[in-house]
């Protein structure tokens, strides 16, 4: 058990580090000089020599990586160019929103994913069953922006049950605020959890052990109620965490589309403003929840089955 | 599934045509899905000759017209056919989506292949650099590219491939593991053949099949990518049209005029349903699991 979580803990920390590096150059790879580009016309060139100089883009490479590296590690992701206060507290003011969105999200997918894959692994290959493989196929192939679109259209503008854009906080406004742009993230991914769920429920269900299980005469109903559902907690968590990029992304253009105070708006407003320091910030973050979650579902699933401590992967 | 066409056909013809049955599929759902996708690919390619107006033909006495026959998919604020804009869109659109999928899945197998075949520390190494590669939130990673080199397709052209490919050799390199213990593999090196002989003429056709069926759900990501983008306005620039940018252009409007985001907003889930059949008519839907 030990010997896996630290292997596993070690490979977390190595593809932070490449996370790492891979940031560290974002500014570095702008072509022409970046301080040039943002304050370009605005300012004299004894400003732009100070501000390079607050960058450290007047000292070496290895100096210039050292420093962003213990910055980082320290919580302090420098100044935004365009805002002028600090990244971290910008990020901190509009965290909350992204995470409630994505949160919700996810709620709505096991609200919607978790028992349809039930009703599909129960009648397989019945009209129902072609039914909800036809309506995942659909979600697959619906571009969650204009599914939002959409939902705005229909349940904001002509029946007025939710308002189309804007975020106000508390249970309240979160539900009226936020249950469009997660309903438009949350179907794509259910469509995921129905796929996935159902056939490694059908695989449990068609089981020796389940096979018996019947034959002692518990009831269809206790099967998936004892075997089937406890399957799907592992199984859900596990498709949620490998999702949590896509659903990353989701909130980029989902933001925009209810127009929400949230992360996703503010990495596009900051390539708009060519704010590099935001971008670089923003981009390491998504990619370090992206690893942590990963992280915490292996660690958890290591825990509760024993199979995934002994492969040896 | 094709047992009876190929049954009806004579012999040497049955056994080449069951091979293209192999490559193409012959299933109902697959059928569909090749019609779906030759009929966007045409109109697409033909738009320049079949569109009925101009993409950026404005006509300011006609604005926000329904659709019609003389204006199929109603025209926008500015007086513009949305159907020829729709259609030029889908030009540029899958230009660009068989530019970010098709030489990264080559890059991709050859990586993977190389990789599985020696095993060790290019085995080791690889799985690493894709590991972080993966970790990246690909629309936010792509967004970071755009925030290098500014908003346009060049943006897309670069930071998608830059990701992509490592699906594929994570693919190729799974699989290239089981198929390097194969007795034919092993025959390759007992008859002396060389490395990239072995690899490139035995090998990879082999790893191929796989990352092919998986590149038909990666066209439909990637164009799911590329619409947002547009719709975000880092696509390509006006005057050029994107589906992604046609849809962000209606949503001012959308109450009085529903078909200018409605409309082409449904061509981009047609294309996606049917590479979807097709993917799933070639795999069984054996692959699905590889879209996670």
């Amino acid at each position: 058990m030990l010997s896996y979580l630290i292997r596993r803990l070690a490979l977390a920390v190595v593809v932070l580090f490449g996370l790492l590096v891979a940031t560290f150059f974002i500014i570095h790879l702008v072509p022409g000089d970046p301080v040039r580009i943002v304050l370009a016309g605005r300012a004299s060139p004894a400003t732009i020599a100070r501000v390079r100089h607050q960058l450290g883009l007047d000292r070496p490479l290895w100096t210039q990586f050292w420093l962003y590296l213990s910055h980082t590690l320290r919580g302090n992701f420098g100044t935004s160019f365009t805002l002028d206060s600090p990244v971290a507290q910008i990020i901190g003011q509009r965290l909350g929103v992204s995470a409630a969105l994505i949160a919700y999200g996810m709620l709505l997918s096991i609200l919607i994913g978790v028992p349809l894959a039930i009703i599909a692994a129960l009648r397989p290959n019945t009209w129902l069953d072609n039914s909800i493989r036809l309506g995942t196929t659909l979600t697959f192939a619906l571009p969650g922006f204009w599914l939002g679109l959409m939902l705005a259209l229909i349940f904001g503008l002509k029946l007025g049950w939710f308002p189309v854009a804007g975020y106000s906080g508390g249970i309240v406004g979160i539900l009226q605020t936020l249950t469009l742009p997660a309903l438009a993230l949350g179907l794509g991914l259910a469509g995921v959890v129905v796929r996935t769920l159902r056939s490694s429920m059908l695989e449990v269900l068609q089981s020796e052990h389940i096979e018996a299980t019947r034959s002692r005469g518990m009831s269809e109903l206790r099967i998936v109620g004892r075997h089937a559902l406890r399957l799907s907690v592992m199984a859900t968590a596990t498709i949620l965490s490998i999702n949590i990029g896509f659903l990353i992304g989701g909130t980029v253009v989902l933001e925009q589309v209810f127009q929400l105070p949230g992360l996703g708006s503010l990495l596009v407003e900051a390539v708009e403003k060519r704010d590099y320091q935001l971008v670089q910030a923003l981009t390491l973050l998504a990619g370090a929840a992206v690893v942590l979650a990963s992280l915490a579902t292996d660690v958890v699933q290591a825990f509760l089955d024993p199979r995934v401590r002994l492969s040896g992967r | 599934m094709s047992t009876i066409d190929v049954l009806e056909q004579p012999a040497g013809v049955a056994e080449r045509r069951s091979r293209l049955a192999g490559v193409l599929g012959l299933s109902r759902e697959a059928k569909i899905g090749v019609v779906i996708l030759a009929v966007l690919f045409l109109a697409g390619l033909l738009a320049p000759w079949i569109a009925p107006y101009g993409q950026n033909q404005l006509n300011f006495t006609d604005i926000y017209a329904p659709p019609s026959w003389a204006h199929l998919m109603g025209t926008d604020g500015a007086g513009r056919d949305v159907f020829s804009r729709t259609l030029f869109a889908l030009r540029l659109d899958l230009a660009i989506v068989l530019l970010v999928t098709y030489p990264p899945l080559v890059l991709g197998v050859f990586v993977g292949a190389v990789a599985g075949y020696f095993g060790g520390i290019y085995d080791a190494t690889l799985a690493r650099i894709v590991d972080v590669t993966i970790a990246m939130p690909f629309m936010v990673l792509v967004i970071a590219v755009i925030a290098i080199v500014g908003p346009g397709v060049k943006g897309i052209l670069i930071g998608v491939p830059l990701v992509a490919w490592a699906l594929y050799a994570r693919l190729a390199r799974s699989e290239m593991l089981v198929l390097r213990e194969q007795p034919f593999m092993l025959a390759t090196v007992a008859l002396g053949y060389s490395t990239p002989r072995t690899i490139l003429r035995h090998a990879v056709p082999n790893l191929m099949r796989s990352s092919l069926i998986y590149s038909t759900l990666d066209m439909v990501a990637n164009l799911l990518l590329l619409s947002g983008l547009a719709y975000l306005g880092l696509g390509a620039q006006p005057p050029n049209a994107e589906l992604g940018s046609i849809i962000a252009d209606g949503q001012s409007a959308m109450l009085t005029a529903w078909w200018v985001s409605t409309l082409p907003g449904l061509v981009v889930v047609l294309f996606g349903v049917g590479a979807l059949l097709l993917g799933d008519g070639l795999s069984d839907g054996k692959l699905r699991g590889a879209l996670q």
